[in-house]
């Protein structure tokens, strides 16, 4: 016993040594990526000290991107529209492992235990599923909806039980792949209407919605119901009107849902569409500024913040849930991308493309209270994704 | 290798000029848009243009706009998709934010290799 108690000092005396030259260690769960799109690089941040801590460069073109983190908040995965699948490591401020997977990518996915990360590609149509550690590539699944005609994919959400669910753009479908075993895809098909374009499963990982262009309503496929087929929610919402233009398609995911209600963009309508996540029925459509394309709601639920299409992006507008009603105009920049909450949802970062800097507003008082220089930012990330379903 | 720069200017200067009697005369009498606008419509097409159809126009949700892929589409039909947007697509028309004939240009330019923005690192 003693002598395991000596020998276990000097490893320790060792190891102190070691670590002497090295940074304190720290946890990642108040850090971030910034997509600075324009060099093709990433910012890391911390929403604690509201600083950048590294740069990251040779991402490829970033003009839309994507991150999903790994379980332990260490790892961003960044997917790139050329293809590119960089793995980052935010402690260490440096890509780990870098792979082009597809031609045209438009985001990706981790699986309920870690293990796959999960791309979605406009071309070749489809996903690719790769081992989280080494980004080897374990399986694809092509989007082939009829012989020789491959679909975009997009809305990949991951799901309880290592599946994950998409739509189909030009096939008005939603695909369910169960990647169980990694190597052998398992893929349900359900028709879910026209030109869906993007997609979000709600926190719970029950429903699956995929917002629809070529249409006035939802597609909701309840996946612990999946038998049922597709329902269609706040179908006719457009009231027969002519739709205004859409100069950039809206963006849905989780964030959505708060307070039993789900806040959605209208397309080619002015609105925040509000409905109640129990019976599926819309409560309310509450009028905006413009197109509205991020629709997020804060943390608790009490806020929901949003950002609009060119030409109008430089507003951001805040409903109070309770009033359900637009209760703060901001202008907080030129060319308002994206935004993100600090986990708990006291700040709300923004990028501003145009004004080369992200911004951060105190959610309560809606005041600047940080601004970071980042050249054309434009998706922000924080690490509190990594636990969340759907993200 | 390298050819003499006097050689080089009148080449190019021919080459413009060309450009330009063959844009007046397929455009009318309007001419290409002046530099500063030139700037503005191609921060336009990169940025905005670029939400569906990619910041290096390659595509996204809509098609790529590179020249191989433009190359055997009527420049009439292009204009008029860039003006009025295609029914039944998400495309919406951009007339509000650009005249004809600089949509001509704009499409000329999407043929031709569509210039990089200036100041954009």
């Amino acid at each position: 016993m003693r002598r395991a108690a000596t020998l276990v000092a000097a490893a320790a005396t060792l190891l102190l040594g070691a670590c002497a030259a090295t940074p304190e260690p720290r946890g990642t769960g108040d850090l971030g990526l910034v997509i600075e799109r324009s060099t093709g690089q990433v910012a890391v941040v911390s929403h604690t000290s509201r600083e950048r801590l590294a740069t990251v460069p040779g991402l490829g073109d970033l003009s839309h991107a994507h991150v999903t983190y790994s379980r332990d908040g260490r790892y961003g995965y960044v997917f790139g529209r050329d293809g590119g699948l960089t793995k980052v490591d935010l402690l260490r401020g440096r890509i780990d492992r870098r792979i082009v997977q597809a031609g045209n990518s438009i985001g990706g996915s981790i699986s309920q235990d870690g293990r796959l990360v999960v791309a979605q590609n406009y071309e070749p149509g489809g996903l690719k599923v790769f081992d989280a550690d080494t980004l080897e590539l374990l399986s694809e699944v092509p989007a082939e909806y009829a012989p020789g005609q491959r679909s975009k994919v997009v809305g990949l959400a991951d799901l309880p039980g290592q599946r994950f669910a998409y739509a189909l753009f030009e096939a008005g479908e939603i695909w369910v792949t169960d990647l169980s075993d990694p190597r052998a895809p398992k893929t349900q098909r359900y028709p879910a209407g026209r030109q869906p374009y993007d997609g979000l499963v709600t926190p719970d990982g029950r429903h699956f919605i995929a917002g629809l262009f070529g249409e006035d309503g939802l597609a909701l496929l309840d996946l612990w119901h999946p038998e049922r087929g597709v329902q269609k929610i706040l179908a006719g919402y457009g009231r027969g009107e002519e739709p205004l233009p859409v100069y950039k398609m809206p963006h849905l995911r989780g964030w959505a849902v708060a307070g039993g209600h789900a806040y959605l963009p209208a397309i080619g309508r002015h609105e925040v569409l509000v409905v109640d996540t129990r019976t599926w029925q819309e409560v309310a459509r509450i009028p905006v500024h413009s197109q509205p394309v991020f629709v997020m709601a804060r943390p608790d639920g009490r806020q929901v913040w949003v950002n609009f299409a060119f030409p109008d992006n430089g507003t951001v507008q805040v409903i109070d849930t309770v009033a359900r009603e637009v209760v703060d105009t901001l202008q907080p920049g030129r060319a308002i991308l994206h935004m993100e909450f600090t986990p708990r949802g006291e700040a709300v970062w923004l990028s501003s493309r145009d004004d080369n800097k992200v911004v951060v507003y105190d959610t309560e008082s809606r005041r600047e209270v940080a601004g970071l220089p980042a050249a054309h930012p434009s998706g922000i990330f924080f690490t509190s994704r990594a636990v969340r379903i759907g993200f | 290798m390298k050819p003499p720069p006097l050689l080089v200017h009148v080449t190019v200067l021919l080459g413009a000029a060309f450009a330009a009697a063959y844009a007046a005369a397929a455009a009318g009498p309007q001419s290409d848009p002046a530099p500063q606008r030139k700037h503005e419509l191609v921060n336009l097409v990169r940025q905005d243009c670029g939400s569906c159809h990619g910041l290096t126009l390659s595509g996204g949700l809509g098609p790529a706009l590179l020249p191989h892929t433009l190359a055997d589409k009527p420049l009439d039909s292009m204009v008029a998709t860039v003006m009025n947007g295609r029914p039944g697509t998400a495309m919406p028309g951009w007339s509000r934010f650009m005249s004809e004939p600089e949509a001509e240009w704009v499409v000329r330019a999407l043929m031709d290799g569509f210039p990089q923005e200036r100041g954009a690192q």
